[in-house]
């Protein structure tokens, strides 16, 4: 990783006049041998940490954009602590007084969301645009009369907005150490109960869980590391950490458990590489340059993620989309057998037959090369040879791959029939897009199913009528 | 309102600032109805935030604050952020508001970077220029103090340019949301009857996230970036508190706005001093906000039909109502027993059906009021109506007893809380109905005679 962080800082230095310096100071941060560098990677790391493993059960619970109004909802709450502190004599910039206010005031924002939802019809989305608006409204309106006063100097709260991520002092990084570990303990100590109230609610109160307790608890972890990373990173930083690891997270794995370690470890080397980065540029804003880095990691794991990503999606669908083509050869071959064959269909008889693309073309809707490629992808498969007087036979394992095939479709036409009263002449198409679906349990249960209704199934001819050898499909 | 206006100096200075809120609040208003009831207030939210870069980029190429440019830019990144957040939705299978929050997340981390980099790198004017009109503070709470500051003349009247701006912007808005009402409505509501009746619900979506996109940085300027989301969605939301009609709707949430911009620079200019920061002035964008939330919760407690308050009114008229009809049966089972009820004897009586002291007290004292029960030496009495109405709902309870008797074949001594309960729902053509479905019953599962239809 470190030549990736060459390249990017590279890019962003002023000018080769300056290269011998600036390796001198990349090697000095990169060793972190700077107090300063240091304060910062640790806190932001677990602030990311922290944000990745808490924003995972938000993702969860559709609430990503919950920690967005919360963190709005927190200005009016910094400027009337301030202003309180200040009438009341003090700096007005004790940090233990503002962080109060940040979370009473987010509190009260989120305790709106809920009694708008509750008491109303405007639903969630609505509801949480209004609490962060007007909440940020109020704040920005205590924030110009502060602003005006004489008695206290206002310069700094606005870092809690965009925060000042580059001077970030040594206690900062230590309240977030705390946070991060507190909200790890209680991640870990409240998995299951978390992860029941996450998937599904309903279930959780039935089976006794506190769920009303265990919301207080898991928003009241939100509301603890935003009040503790808004100063340190900033607003918009604090939103894109809750929410941009555990979405890239959820690329990589189906499992909770994973994705929670995932996401605390996305959020953590976004937080680490985006520091350092920042700390190499030191003009850029360090939380707009932590968000990139995350931004970065979730477009590569949108696109490479190993379980819901792009490139495997379309590399499973490319997949059945050959299996399909292929079936419907096997299956296009077998009919046409049976139409000349006018005895039952063994594997001999269907390795007798030579087919040519000629034949196949009109038994089902192919367009242009679709045949041509199923055919190669056969041939390929080792279930057709080519015939010395042109066109292909099938082999032994294609005609039983044939058989099978049709089996398996007739099986899924008949069940239809029986089960599902849809009429005969309907049944192709549907069975058409379910039987390639269908694995082995499944089509034993289907035998078992049908076998009661009808014993004679083992020729398993069509239960409709079939075109002839030369008719159109 | 002249004698407020003359506390303090309202100046043109004034009209202008209000005027211009007004027109954002209208031109946001009329496009965040849409977003309210399609549910995605948030995507005013995303776009606000996302347009940043938009701004800065379009900076950049024009080196000016060109309006037109800005405004194409804003148009393009407000539609990307649009299209990001519906591909990573649809393509990732992420959920909507996260995408949502990634995308705007990102693309306002490379906005504020491009505007960092813009006031460093540009050339002095330039670089003073984005100081003015993108440094953070302003993407915030915007500069509406300052509308008068950039005076354009057009069509020979000189007024602010943010004036002339906001208006073609509103006129724009009013003219394609006029145009396309119907389209905009059917999608609004029903996406999949819109693309069977021929209208891309789709193509209806990018267009509205366009206009916002368009409108947000319109607004931008004059009222800083979360602001705008005030004045896109709180006048829509307390609009559909109001009405279910999408006309008034759209209508009442302009009222708002204006109502917000007017209020919210007069409380600017006045409330400080309130509270004891004198010969101060707070943020009219804030205020805007503020007091678009106050308009919100009005209208949250307020709002006629579905107001906090009126459904705390219904319940109890409903309590009240229930504890005077249990009133007039129990009296009317005691005259059939052959005695009569002391205030007190029915109060515990009523009491003991659920009802609240409170309800039984105003419930009996209706009854008296309208002479439906009278006094009578310590014991109370139907009257004449009192008794009519009462054989209505004794009639009514035992109707039901049969009926849940017969066709629910609950044993006789559960009928009586169901039907106790469906009495007072029961109107004489159902009750009616009912007697018909039950073959005209005499007598209810308890051998207890129904009282026969008066009315026949």
């Amino acid at each position: 990783m470190p030549s990736s962080v060459a390249d990017t800082g590279d890019r962003m230095s002023t000018g080769v006049t300056h290269a011998s310096r600036f390796v001198d100071e990349l090697l000095h941060v990169l060793t972190l041998q700077d107090y300063n560098t240091n304060v910062v990677v640790v806190g932001v790391s677990a602030l990311g940490l922290a944000c990745g493993l808490i924003g995972s059960f938000l993702l969860l619970r559709k609430r990503a954009l919950l920690g967005d109004a919360i963190s709005h909802a927190m200005l009016p709450g910094i400027a009337g602590a301030f202003m309180v502190m200040s009438a009341l004599g003090g700096s007005g910039k004790s940090l233990v007084g503002l962080l109060i206010g940040a979370a009473i005031s987010g509190a009260a924002g989120l305790a709106c969301i809920l009694l708008i939802r509750h008491f109303s019809r405007i639903k969630e989305d609505a509801a949480l645009g209004i609490i962060l608006s007007v909440f940020f409204g109020l704040g920005v309106v205590l924030l110009t009369l502060i602003q005006q006063m004489r008695t206290a100097s206002a310069a700094g709260l606005e870092s809690f907005i965009y925060g000042k991520t580059a001077s970030m002092l040594a206690s900062d990084a230590i309240a977030i150490l705390i946070a991060a570990v507190v909200i790890s303990i209680a991640c870990l100590v409240l998995f299951k109960e978390f992860t029941v109230l996450s998937f599904d609610q309903a279930y959780a109160q039935s089976q006794g869980f506190p769920v009303h307790g265990l919301d207080i608890v898991m928003t009241a972890l939100v509301i603890a590391v935003m009040v503790i990373g808004l100063q340190a990173v900033g607003l918009i930083l604090m939103i894109a950490m809750l929410v941009i690891p555990p979405a890239a997270a959820r690329f990589w794995t189906d499992r909770l458990h994973r994705m929670l370690f995932c996401a605390g470890a996305i959020g953590l080397l976004s937080g680490l590489f985006g520091a350092l980065i920042s700390t190499l540029t030191p003009r850029m804003p360090a939380g707009a340059v932590i968000v990139l880095v995350a931004g970065a990691i979730f477009f590569v794991s949108m696109v490479f993620g190993t379980a819901r990503g792009v490139v495997r999606r379309v590399v499973e669908h490319v997949g059945l989309a050959r299996k399909v083509a292929l079936q419907h050869l096997l299956r296009a071959m077998y009919e046409l057998r049976e139409a000349q064959a006018d005895c039952e269909v063994t594997p001999t008889v269907l390795q007798e037959g030579r087919f040519s693309a000629d034949a196949l073309q009109p038994r089902r809707a192919w367009n242009g090369g679709e045949l041509q490629q199923a055919i190669r992808l056969a041939r390929r498969a080792g279930y057709l040879t080519p015939d010395s007087r042109g066109g292909v036979r099938l082999t032994e394992s294609g005609a039983n791959a044939a058989i099978h095939v049709v089996r398996n479709h007739r099986l899924w036409e008949i069940f239809l029939i029986t089960h599902a009263d849809i009429a005969p002449s309907h049944v192709d198409r549907d069975a058409d897009m379910v039987e390639h679906v269908l694995d082995p349990a499944m089509i034993a249960e289907l035998e078992a199913v049908l076998a009661k209704t009808d014993p004679a199934l083992a020729t398993l001819a069509s239960p409709h009528h079939l075109p002839s050898a030369g008719g159109a499909g | 309102m002249s004698e407020l206006l003359s506390m303090v100096q309202w100046q043109t200075l004034d009209t202008w600032i209000v005027v211009v809120g007004a027109l954002c609040g209208m031109s946001c208003a009329l496009l965040g109805t849409f977003l309210v009831l399609r549910r995605m207030s948030m995507m005013g939210d995303a776009i606000s935030h996302a347009v940043l870069p938009g701004l800065a980029i379009a900076f950049l190429v024009a080196g000016s604050r060109g309006s037109l440019v800005m405004l194409v830019g804003a148009g393009v990144v407000g539609l990307l952020t649009a299209v990001f957040t519906q591909w990573i939705h649809r393509a990732g299978r992420v959920d909507e508001g996260a995408s949502m929050g990634v995308v705007f997340t990102v693309l306002f981390a490379i906005g504020l970077i491009l505007i960092v980099h813009v006031a460093e790198h540009g050339s002095d004017e330039l670089g003073r220029a984005a100081g003015v009109d993108l440094d953070p503070r302003c993407v915030l709470q915007g500069a509406l103090e300052m509308v008068h500051l950039y005076p354009v003349t057009l069509f020979g009247v000189s007024a602010p340019r943010a004036f002339w701006i906001t208006a073609a912007v509103f006129i724009a808005n009013v003219a394609i949301v006029a145009l396309l009402y119907k389209e905009l409505k059917i999608s609004a509501f029903d996406p999949a009857l819109a693309t069977s009746l021929g209208i891309s619900a789709d193509w209806m979506h990018y267009l509205l996230m366009t206009l916002v996109a368009i409108t947000t940085v319109v607004a931008f300027e004059s009222v800083g970036s979360i602001l705008v989301i005030a004045m896109l969605i709180v006048p829509a939301a307390a609009a559909h508190l109001l009405t279910d009609r999408l006309g008034s709707m759209l209508g009442l949430a302009m009222i708002i706005a204006v109502i917000a911009a007017v209020t919210g620079h007069w409380s600017a200019i006045n409330v400080p001093s309130w509270v004891g920061f004198d010969g101060q002035s707070a943020s009219t964008a804030g205020m805007i906000a503020v007091v678009s939330g106050l308009v919100f919760s009005l209208a949250l407690l307020l709002a006629p039909r579905r107001g906090i308050v009126s459904q705390i009114l219904n319940r109890l008229a409903l309590s009240v109502r229930v504890a005077r009809e249990d009133a007039l049966g129990l009296l009317l089972r005691a005259e059939e027993r052959g005695g009569t009820l002391t205030p007190t004897e029915l109060r515990g009586a009523v009491r003991a059906t659920g009802a609240g002291s409170g309800a039984v007290s105003w419930a009996l004292h209706q009854l008296q009021r309208q002479q439906l029960v009278r006094h009578d030496s310590g014991r109370l009495q139907l009257t004449v109506a009192g008794k009519a109405r009462a054989t209505e709902l004794l009639r009514s309870h035992r109707l039901w007893e049969t009926y849940v008797e017969e066709h629910f074949h609950l044993p006789t001594d559960h009928v009586h809380g169901p039907a106790e309960r469906l009495e007072h729902v029961t109107d004489p053509a159902l009750r009616e109905r009912l007697a018909d479905t039950l073959a005209n019953p005499t007598h209810d599962p308890h051998g207890r005679p129904i009282p026969p239809n008066d009315a026949t």
